[in-house]
């Protein structure tokens, strides 16, 4: 059997370095403007992480927004956030922690679910969330800090297998990254979840992957080509690398779309999360991570091992010299 | 290099078959294989969020735990005090107050200082292995004895009670008739409860947020109304409201019977009004200490009190004989049901508050099953057709490997006990979608070799060779996120966590080894001069 087609040619010779300008400014750009969305905007904040209860209703029939809300108002339990979930007929509600005492938040459901099925007859309640003010600060200092040693954990692993300007380099990019996917939540306001910080986890992993491929690449190629300068040499690496990161991002882009489409609903924000990770990460792996080798000063001697007299060794790759 | 000794070739099939068996049992109706006993068959476990049911998060009230532990300290203490029967033996003691974390009191007599903090010091114990003292003695001013809870003994205190807590909720659920409960310690201070296949967990949170003391203690009849309504009773007494809010009672600081001496409780019926009530039975000894008590007060009232508050205090018509008593006070069937569930199985030696609670009905649950299923299948589809069209026989081979990667997740889930949940449906979806890389590397690499003038086997083993560094750098920053997701995550993520890491690992197995295996003995046998790809 044979491949049907090629997505990306062979021996592509695209200069992305000329585009390096424009990528910084797109870069600058996307993550002011995040900063600016999650500052301005704020997040719209799950009860994960801010407590209070969030229920999810199904009605029998369709019923309008505005007369749940002025059902679920009169009970005076707080602000109530109501949004359709999925169907005409099923909806979201979130009420804040009742304030001073935690300990009613839980006899509160039980009004909720008697009002509603009071009111709605065959009303279900399929799911019920409660969290109170301390869980919920505990889970987003977790949160926070699973993100912050995650980052730094495999900055450090990338420092190691390579050279310290790559684990600045791939720490940058996933700063980049993490701020651009934060701003999406911002700016799209789904809800920010456990979830959400699950997709997160998984961005700075996945980002990751790319930059290792395309770094593993930039490594080879430092020690083959000895004479090259190294603009050209990471623009050679780019190349090289293009069908790879097409293939197999294609490949998972395909794999996600499928789940935030017809993924249940509870789960959005995480696959959601992911896809558009997978896009910026590849974006970032192409520009940010790679182009930042320049600036921190990688270059030809960058993998030479030393002599025992300080001096660089001659060639040690084995295939160096290979045909090009 | 591609060279793939026979030992290996073994070993990679029989890792490949133990995988998919285990896998089978999830994946095949259920009738198949009910023939067969469970440890042959191990199923994976759904979590909550996909076979439906509650997870409570309970905690344990800390400072009411600390009260506790010191109001019980200031009883041993005056037992102490007050010695053996008899008067000889007394040291006498005066203004003995109670702080949040000490109790302290006067020793009247000067030389009896060393006596009583002699008493004391066999009342405390070594905290286990901390070197510490549960309570710390000192003597100020010559003749006042302190006593303070370290913060070891009150560690260790609070240690014991979550695990008695623990086996109290145990029994609690297993009165309730809750099928297959899960209940673990968590932290110093929490308890997780998973029930599974029920969506309305209110009655379950009333049951569990009872602390069910109960106390029998005798009325205090001659009282100042207008103090007690202030809440200030005789010296000796304490006021008391009645759990339905009407009123309160004045009764006696000393406890008649409490519910330790508990035998037995059940939801009856009275059989005079016909109205629900609990009969409960004592134990030989509390049944002895009734029969005196109702005996020698005859004509007065007794209080029947639940965590603190009245709910019934009738008169004592006559002696009791046989340790039984009704205890009424405007039940309906449920709540004395409850109330004999909760005093059968003990009272809690800690208060329990619902701090996180997650519901999910068994028909969302479902639902979800279902959704994840045909996004896992369209999403396996599509990625297949995908590899096909642009690899090619190589991209039949990633597919397989693929495939067998997904049944090899679930077959050590399955294996391993572990729980899959609907987060976890969007991490296996996420590996179908990364399994794929390690072999669009490998491809990619091989291409690149053959189009550099490599003949075909020296492009294969380069292929092979040269990708398994880039492979294995990549899927270890993804296994870092992933266990730290497992370490700091809770719930969800933990779920999506589990299930990346057993992908990523796996996947490494199934792309490179075993496609190189395949392609080693492809190549053995064809030898072919010309590669397209």
């Amino acid at each position: 059997m044979r491949p049907l087609f090629k997505i990306v040619p062979d021996n592509t010779n695209i200069d992305f370095m000329r585009w390096r300008l424009p990528a910084i400014v797109f870069s600058a750009l996307l993550v002011l403007g995040s900063l600016t969305a999650i500052f301005v905007q704020g997040f719209n904040w799950g009860v994960d992480f801010v407590g209070g209860k969030s229920f999810h209703v199904v009605l029998e029939e369709p019923v309008p927004i505005d007369q749940l809300r002025a059902r679920v108002d009169s009970l005076n339990l707080g602000d109530a956030t109501i949004q359709e979930f999925g169907a005409p007929n099923e909806f979201s509600v979130r009420l804040p922690l009742p304030p001073g005492d935690d300990s009613q938040s839980s006899a509160q459901v039980e009004q909720v679910r008697a009002a509603i099925v009071a009111a709605y007859p065959g009303a279900r309640l399929d799911s019920v969330e409660t969290v109170s003010g301390k869980v919920s600060q505990e889970l987003a200092t977790d949160g926070a800090l699973a993100l912050l040693i995650a980052m730094l954990g495999i900055s450090l692993y990338i420092w190691f297998r390579f050279e310290w300007q790559f684990g600045v380099g791939a720490l940058v990019s996933l700063v980049h990254d993490l701020i651009i996917t934060l701003g999406f939540f911002a700016v799209t306001q789904i809800e920010f979840s456990l979830n959400a910080v699950a997709a997160l986890l998984t961005l700075i992993g996945y980002s990751l992957n790319d930059t290792v491929v395309v770094y593993d690449r930039i490594r080879e190629n430092l020690r083959k080509y000895r004479k090259m300068e190294i603009e050209p040499l990471l623009n050679l690496s780019v190349n090289e690398t293009l069908s790879r990161t097409v293939a197999t991002n294609g490949a998972v882009l395909l794999a996600v779309i499928g789940m935030v489409i017809i993924g249940p609903p509870s789960i959005f924000a995480l696959t959601a999360g992911i896809l558009f990770g997978v896009v910026i990460g590849t974006y970032s792996s192409i520009y940010v991570a790679r182009f930042l080798l320049v600036p921190l000063g990688v270059g030809p001697d960058s993998f030479i091992p030393l002599e025992e007299d300080g001096k660089p060794k001659k060639a040690i790759d084995e295939n160096a010299g290979a045909v090009v | 290099m591609l060279n793939f000794p026979r030992w290996k070739t073994i070993a990679t099939i029989a890792t490949l078959v133990v995988g998919i068996w285990l896998a089978l049992p999830t994946l095949i109706p259920a009738s198949f294989w009910s023939s067969l006993p469970p440890s042959v068959a191990p199923k994976i476990n759904l979590g909550l969020d996909l076979a439906g049911g509650s997870h409570l998060l309970l905690e344990a009230d800390a400072n009411d735990a600390r009260q506790l532990r010191v109001e019980s300290m200031e009883r041993t203490v005056r037992d102490a005090m007050r010695g053996e029967r008899g008067s000889d033996d007394d040291i006498a003691i005066g203004d003995l107050q109670r702080t949040a974390n000490s109790v302290s009191f006067l020793v009247r007599n000067a030389t009896q200082v060393d006596a009583a903090r002699e008493r004391l010091n066999t009342l405390t114990t070594g905290a286990q292995l901390t070197g510490q003292r549960t309570w710390d003695i000192e003597v100020r001013d010559t003749t006042r004895v302190v006593v303070t809870l370290t913060e070891a003994g009150f560690d260790e205190f609070l240690r014991q009670s979550m695990v008695g807590a623990r086996d109290v909720v145990e029994r609690r659920l297993d009165g309730f008739g809750t099928r297959e409960p899960t209940i673990i310690l968590e932290g110093e201070d929490r308890i997780v409860v998973q029930v599974p296949g029920i969506d309305d967990p209110g009655a379950l949170k009333e049951l569990l947020g009872q602390t069910a003391r109960l106390e029998f203690r005798m009325v205090t009849e001659n009282f100042d109304a207008a103090e007690a309504a202030q809440g200030r009773a005789p010296v000796g007494s304490m006021v008391v409201p009645y759990a339905n809010q009407q009123g309160f009672e004045v009764v006696s600081r000393q406890v008649m019977i409490s519910g330790d001496q508990l035998e037995d409780a059940q939801q009856s019926f009275d059989q005079q009004s016909g109205s629900p009530v609990v009969t409960i039975q004592f134990n030989s000894a509390g049944a002895t200490t009734f029969s005196r008590v109702t005996r020698d007060g005859v004509g007065k009232r007794f209080a029947m009190l639940v965590d603190g508050k009245v709910l019934s205090a009738p008169v004592i018509n006559e002696p009791i004989n046989g340790g039984s008593a009704q205890i009424s006070g405007g039940f309906t069937v449920e709540s004395a049901n409850q109330l004999a569930i909760a005093l059968n199985s003990g009272a809690l030696p800690i208060e329990l508050q619902v701090v996180e609670e997650r519901t999910v009905s068994p028909e969302l649950g479902a639902d979800s099953v279902r959704r994840g299923a045909i996004a896992c299948v369209i999403a396996l589809l599509v990625v297949m057709a995908y590899m096909i069209m642009t690899y090619g026989s190589f991209g039949m081979l990633a597919n397989i490997a693929v495939i067998l990667n997904v049944l090899i997740i679930i077959g050590i889930m399955s294996f391993l006990g572990l729980t899959l949940s609907l987060p976890g449906i969007a991490g296996m979806v996420l590996t179908v979608g990364a399994a794929v890389d390690a072999n669009v590397l490998i491809n990619e690499r091989i291409r690149e070799e053959l189009r550099r003038g490599r003949n075909v086997l020296s492009a294969l083993d380069h292929g092979f060779k040269e990708a398994s560094t880039a492979i294995f750098d990549a899927n270890v920053t993804n296994v870092i996120a992933g266990a730290l997701m497992f370490t700091f995550g809770s719930g969800p993520v933990q779920g999506f966590a589990v299930v990346l890491m057993i992908g990523i690992i796996t996947s490494y197995f199934t792309a490179v080894t075993a496609t190189r295996m395949w392609v080693s003995h492809w190549y053995a046998r064809k030898r072919p001069t010309e590669l397209v790809l």
